[in-house]
């Protein structure tokens, strides 16, 4: 009778597993299948490296949201990723037990915060002082950053705290014990044990920056072209598919599934390295015993 | 000469009383054995006298501890400073997870050498002083944690001598360990007790008996009976002593 049980549990979870893999390939495959006519009838360099998108004219290039999406992602892991390891260094370690029970729970909940909402935020609040700082319309590269920076600062920062909180108590000890400081045990000890979940954190980061779309189109201004600063607007992948996909038809619609081939590329590419980097550090530091 | 002098001390976690009216004195580079069943307070004792039961937030105690005539409980005291004289061996070794030189380099470089040579030399010095040169020389910078459970903790002796401590606390070294490295680590300790005054947490009485001058036996956070290890073990003054020394209980 229980081996039957047993067979049944696991003959379950197998279809289940499956069953997840298959609708993903689906998508996949859907995607492809949309996508791929537009790269044949207009060329796959000419759509991968192209400068323009004018749908109007037949013209789709996708480079400028290329840049345009790497740009805003980069420039908002930079302002992110420094903010949200000390923020994560300062709860892991150095809040009071009290101030942290407050600021863990606020800090996880604001990760659930819909993007709709942050995209509100920065158009209302942040377009405006950006139009009033820096001069422009106040859609820019820079406001699309800002607005995700505090996107991913939630993640960030609560992955990070999670690394540096289970980094074994013996360290800390040991580094304690032949009399250093507790600043030089969260410096020498303590954040380097904890880089492959700090390295979590910001891959996570990334993701979900690079595959934001409501919030940016909000606020970045949407225009295709290649910033030539900061407070330029800019037009991410992930925009050009939600603002176009309802009046596009033909060619038109094939290119902008085909500019979710391209996203999805990036994205891989961009985990593999993320990936290559944490293995690597994890062997580096472990002797690959961590 | 007493190096440590404990007057009094009695130490609560909240409300919980771990050592109650503790007195011992330690005698200057020699080996002091610390027995007794688990839980009697022995770490807690240990752990007072580098300060690392600051670390735990509701530690609280009366009395006094004396190092050097100094009281290291004192607002004035560096604790940083004390912990680098008064270094402590863990039960589990807990080498960093870094380099076998960075691990012994650490301590230093902490405490501002910077000097390559300098540390080279130190380093090795330290290392065979832990009697763990011949085995790490050729791979220093290999990770410490590819090295073996005796190795780990003699690299953790090590490191800790690396910043020439003058009192060093070892708590139960040698219980993770199998009993080759025992020998070594034992071995060890009679090398260094000439120039480090030893306290030793074990519940091995062999090696109580084998590394240790002086012991105190602790029970239920008290000390039954301290004095020389010959004594203790031979004619011990207290039944209970003499009932944990043969195993009747414990």
């Amino acid at each position: 009778m229980s081996k039957t049980n047993e067979s049944l549990v696991e003959k379950g979870l197998l279809i289940t597993a499956i069953s997840s893999i298959i609708l993903i390939a689906l998508i996949i495959l859907f995607i492809f299948w949309e996508g791929i006519p537009a790269m044949q009838s207009y060329g796959f360099f000419n759509f991968v490296f192209g400068m323009d998108w004018s749908p109007s004219d037949n013209q789709y290039g996708v480079f400028p949201m290329i840049i345009g999406s790497l740009a805003i992602t980069g420039l908002s892991l930079l302002m992110a990723v420094p903010l949200g390891i000390s923020c994560a260094i300062f709860l892991a370690e150095i809040a009071p037990n009290s101030m942290r029970q407050i600021l863990r729970p606020t800090i996880q909940t604001l990760a659930g915060i819909p993007s709709v909402v942050y995209g509100f935020f920065g158009l209302i609040i942040l377009v405006p002082f950006m139009r009033v700082q820096f001069g422009g319309t106040g859609f820019s590269m820079l406001t699309a950053s800002i607005v995700l920076t505090v996107m991913i600062l939630p993640i960030i920062v609560s992955v990070s705290e999670d690394a540096i909180r289970s980094v074994p108590y013996e360290y800390k000890e040991a580094s304690l014990a032949l009399g250093s400081t507790h600043w030089q045990t969260i410096k020498n000890v303590l954040f380097p044990a904890a880089i492959p979940g700090i390295i979590t954190s910001v891959i996570l980061g990334m993701g979900r920056a690079i595959g934001e779309t409501l919030a940016i189109i909000m606020v970045a201004g949407n225009v295709v072209q290649i910033p030539g600063s900061i407070f330029d607007p800019v037009r991410a992948l992930t925009s050009n598919i939600a603002i176009e996909m309802g009046y596009a038809t033909g060619i038109h619609y094939n290119a902008l599934f085909a500019t979710g081939i391209v996203l999805m590329a990036m994205i891989i590419i961009l985990l593999v390295i993320a990936n290559y980097l944490h293995y690597k550090k994890k062997v580096t530091i472990g002797g690959g015993y961590l | 000469m007493d190096r440590i002098e404990v007057q009094d001390l009695n130490v609560y976690f909240d409300d919980l009383h771990v050592l109650k009216d503790v007195n011992l004195n330690i005698k200057n580079n020699m080996v002091t054995a610390l027995i007794g069943p688990s839980g009697c307070g022995k770490s807690t004792f240990i752990r007072t006298l580098n300060r690392m039961n600051d670390l735990i937030d509701t530690f609280h105690k009366t009395g006094t501890v004396l190092l050097d005539e100094e009281d290291i409980y004192d607002p004035k005291v560096d604790v940083v400073d004390l912990r680098k004289r008064v270094g402590m061996v863990f039960q589990k070794p807990n080498p960093f997870p870094k380099s076998i030189f960075d691990n012994v380099a650490y301590g230093l470089q902490i405490h501002g050498i910077t000097d390559k040579r300098m540390l080279k030399e130190k380093v090795e010095e330290s290392l065979k002083a832990a009697a763990l040169w011949d085995e790490v020389k050729n791979k220093l910078d290999k990770s410490a944690m590819g090295l073996s459970g005796g190795q780990q903790q003699r690299l953790c002796i090590a490191r800790t001598i690396a910043v020439e401590p003058e009192v060093i606390l070892m708590d139960e070294p040698c219980s993770a360990l199998d009993p080759i490295s025992t020998t070594k680590i034992e071995d060890l300790i009679h090398r260094l007790k000439r120039d480090y005054t030893i306290i030793i947490v074990t519940h091995n009485m062999q090696q109580a008996t084998r590394v240790s001058k002086c012991t105190a036996f602790f029970l239920n956070g008290e000390i039954i009976e301290s004095g020389s290890t010959d004594k203790i073990f031979i004619e011990p003054c207290d039944q209970r002593t003499e009932d944990y020394i043969t195993g009747r209980f414990g």
